[in-house]
């Protein structure tokens, strides 16, 4: 049996509008499944597809708790499974846990399916899951996830098929952070992660970094009838145009990555088609609230109602964009406060504040990098507008290369690119608490960091929708992010492939296309 | 061979190996200069200050950059090349098949490019001023005028995406049978060879013409040799010096100079490890690659200069 807020968040959601929700009145977890209610047309077994990812060099690695881009993320998500896997409705769905719950949001206790078996035969057991957790917390692991590990303060094996985890506060979200790529489960003991032995729906028949990975489906697979492919290799192609082209020739039947300006060519062709994932990463540009000009609220303001939102999503993104409130979550979330009117483009407005401010003739460098999507066009922009009204703003262009060790946040401007987290308490912990090492804007609240503490514990779904949407208005009025529009992710891929659908997590299904996907002769 | 070579050799070989500790010792502080190390890029937005400071005990990157410098002189005296950073695993087996691709690649360019630019080059020459002479040096100056990216990314856009003739990701392609080897190689090898074959054309030409010019040749033609059998025994012996020189300089760019065609065409070989190296700041992997290159460009050079002496008897009997 599930605990009672469990249930509660499913209605609410159910409330949201986002779409049918496989739960029963019992509060029983049903297996989630992304395919959608539509009469699909019935999947087909065989077959071996090639897919390009952007992101790939020496550095590639099946060591989840090393997985640091994309290409790293789709790779262990073809070999290894985790306790929950994120649906595309945004909940935690049982995967390796066939159930979980949590009398407080600090002890959790997750059940382990049954029968699951690695891709070397071994049963999976609750040491397998100790192991695959604890590790993050070592330092010499050197995992991406150490700071969301540190939360964990001890996992026990209560039997061979019961994992307890205490947290050192409460945490309702535990089980969608175990969704993600660096809590997959590998086996207890792992040294070299080389072989991907995981749990998951193919098995890795090769791995050579910087250039491709093959994985042949795996027939123990804990999902009946799952995956379809007989075969996946995921080729490393940092190139977009060589992405695009392997495409267009035939060598490939999904790329992820396209280009917006790309887009266009993909149309064109009969036998391709554009997956469109709405998502929450963005480009924010950071003014620093700690220095000057920054530290003058009507400055902040007034490149607050400078952003043209609107262009910024027409003509960087190509149409493939969201128009965004200054603060990171986008409208489709379950969790969005509506009641926030939207900002508006509006030099008037703006004007009045560099009035007020007495501003004139302030401004200075607008920190931006090609690689950063919009963070160029849109800073131009912004110099175009800052004229209008009286600022000297100047577009500064520098090097990727060492940008987010040597400009990001490091300038009283620059711009900043965020990746779509799997729950706002990630990313309001990660980017706007007070003390997080990555307030990008040094912004320090006291409301908003009681707010953010409370609203972990908060087992009641309505008030826990009220206290995310005062931290939303907070960071829009306040903190010194600006955020101007959402970021699509965009995936190519030839008509053949079947089973496509977005998922808000991330690009090509949440990573997990290869469980998903299948070919039409 | 005679004593004369092999003097020059040894002494070639000497000197090559200091140029070696001065250009690896170079590019090893030139590295470190870059902001930003291993340990930072590896765990990139997510670096926190404990995290970055067990990886770099983990690299040896707490040691002292003098320190790093000579133990990693020690360990190539020893034959190790070290563990690349970034992926943990000796770096022996991340450039190991990369050389070889990249030695296939030159190689193939080498072997398609030098006998056609001797022909065209020699061809001009004999026939200069002549309407065929100048239709060959505007093809070959604007071949070199058009930038590689241009022509690669055309080639591709023509051959693999609108005739579906080969395949646009040249590593795709299975190059056990004759047909695939084409298929694989055939667009990187025509750009590459464009790239190259301008400055060995010209400078044929130019030496070939030189040599023409020259009283023993007017005297063997009034002689009544054949055109041929002057071009080929008597001026083309003085011509090999120069040119074995140009095309020396210009094959050595194959190696790693063909990063923008390692991308467009996604080919596997050591120039687009190399960058990668650099942005991760991979050290051992970077400092192999810069010795590999200088090491191949050492001996085209020393290659060249063996022509040159092996062709003129001045230069063998001194």
């Amino acid at each position: 049996m599930t605990s009672n807020f469990t249930v509660k968040r499913r209605d609410i959601l159910k409330m949201m509008g986002v779409g049918a929700v496989a739960s029963t009145a019992s509060g029983l977890l049903v297996l989630g499944d992304i395919s959608s209610a539509q009469a699909a047309p019935m999947p087909k077994r065989g077959g071996k597809l090639r897919a390009a990812s952007a992101n790939s060099s020496v550095s590639d690695t099946l060591d989840p708790a090393k997985g640091s881009n994309s290409g790293d993320y789709i790779r262990q998500f073809m070999f290894y499974s985790g306790l929950t896997e994120l649906s595309a409705k945004m909940r935690a769905e049982p995967a390796l846990a066939e159930s979980f719950d949590s009398p407080d949001g600090i002890t959790w206790t997750f059940r382990l399916r049954k029968g699951v078996t690695f891709h070397d035969g071994k049963a999976l057991t609750a040491q397998d899951v100790v192991f695959s957790l604890a590790r993050h917390k070592l330092p010499e692991t050197g995992s991406q996830a150490k700071v969301l590990a540190d939360q964990f303060a001890q996992i026990n094996a209560v039997d061979a098929h019961t994992v307890q985890i205490v947290l050192v506060a409460p945490n309702v979200d535990l089980p969608s952070i175990l969704g993600t790529s660096p809590f997959l489960i590998v086996q207890d003991g792992t040294k070299d992660f080389s072989k991907g032995i995981g749990t998951g729906p193919f098995k890795c028949k090769s791995f050579t970094p910087a250039r491709s990975t093959v994985g042949v489906r795996n027939p123990n697979f804990w999902k009946p009838g799952k995956p379809y492919l007989d075969e996946v290799e995921l080729l490393g192609l940092t190139d977009a145009s060589a992405r695009l082209n392997g495409l267009l020739a035939g060598d490939l039947q999904l790329v992820a990555s396209v280009q917006p300006s790309d887009a266009v060519r993909l149309k064109q062709s009969k036998k391709h088609a554009i997956l469109e994932t709405k998502s929450g990463m963005y480009t924010d540009l950071i003014v620093r609230v700690d220095q000057a000009p920054g530290n003058n609220a009507d400055f902040v303001d007034a490149m607050r109602y400078l952003q043209p939102r609107e262009q910024i999503v027409k003509t960087a993104l190509h149409g493939y964009g969201t128009v965004a409130n200054d603060h990171p979550v986008p409208p489709w979330h379950p969790y969005y406060a509506a009641n926030l009117p939207q900002r508006p483009y509006d030099l008037e407005r703006a004007k009045f504040h560099v009035k007020k401010g007495k501003l004139q003739g302030l401004g200075g460098d607008l920190v931006c990098s090609e690689p950063i999507d919009g963070s160029v066009e849109g800073a131009q922009l912004l110099q175009q507008a800052g004229n209008q009204v009286g600022l000297k703003l100047n577009v500064r262009r520098v090097p990727y290369d060492g940008y987010w060790s040597q400009h990001w946040m490091k300038h009283p401007m620059s711009y900043g690119s965020i990746n779509p987290r799997p729950t706002l308490d990630m990313l309001f912990s990660q980017f706007y608490y007070s003390s997080a090492r990555w307030n990008e804007s040094g912004w320090k609240n006291a409301q908003f960091d009681q707010l953010l503490v409370a609203s972990r514990g908060e087992t009641d779904d309505a008030k826990r929708k009220k206290m995310y949407g005062d931290m939303q208005v907070l960071i829009a009025e306040h903190c010194g992010t600006i955020v101007p529009a959402f970021i699509s992710f965009l995936d190519g891929y030839d008509r053949r492939v079947k089973g496509l659908e977005s998922n808000p997590m991330g690009m090509l299904m949440g990573y997990r296309f290869a469980e998903f996907v299948w070919l039409e002769a | 061979m005679n004593r004369y070579v092999l003097k020059m050799v040894g002494r070639r070989i000497c000197v090559g190996l200091l140029t070696l500790l001065a250009v690896s010792a170079l590019i090893f502080f030139m590295t470190n200069l870059l902001p930003g190390d291993a340990a930072q890029v590896a765990l990139g937005q997510s670096a926190t200050p404990e995290t970055v400071a067990a990886l770099r005990r983990q690299f040896g990157l707490d040691q002292p950059v003098v320190f790093r410098f000579f133990s990693w002189l020690a360990g190539l005296a020893t034959g190790n090349f070290g563990i690349s950073y970034a992926s943990g695993v000796p770096v022996r087996t991340i450039v190991g098949d990369r050389i070889v691709n990249s030695l296939t690649l030159a190689a193939v360019t080498t072997a398609v490019s030098v006998p056609i630019a001797l022909i065209v080059g020699i061809v001009s020459a004999i026939y200069r001023g002549s309407r065929l002479d100048r239709v060959l040096g505007i093809l070959t100056m604007s071949v070199v005028a058009v930038p590689e990216f241009l022509v690669a990314s055309l080639a591709v856009m023509l051959f693999a995406v609108k005739l579906h003739w080969v395949s646009a990701l040249s590593f795709s392609a299975d190059t056990s049978t004759l047909t695939g080897f084409l298929k694989a190689y055939i667009l990187p090898v025509m750009v590459l060879c464009f790239v190259v074959m301008a400055q060995m054309v010209r400078m044929t030409r130019a030496a070939l013409i030189n040599q023409l010019d020259s009283a023993y040749i007017e005297m063997a033609m009034l002689k009544g040799l054949r055109l041929r059998r002057v071009v080929l025994t008597h001026a083309m012996p003085n011509v090999v010096g120069p040119v074995a020189n140009a095309m020396a300089l210009s094959l050595s760019y194959l190696l790693g100079g063909v990063i923008i065609v390692e991308t467009i065409f996604s080919y596997p070989g050591l120039a687009s490890t190399f960058v990668d190296a650099v942005s991760n700041r991979d050290l051992p992997v970077v400092q192999f690659c810069v010795l590999f290159f200088s090491v191949c460009f050492l001996l085209l050079l020393l290659i060249a200069d063996i022509f040159t002496i092996v062709f003129n008897p001045k230069l063998r009997k001194s």
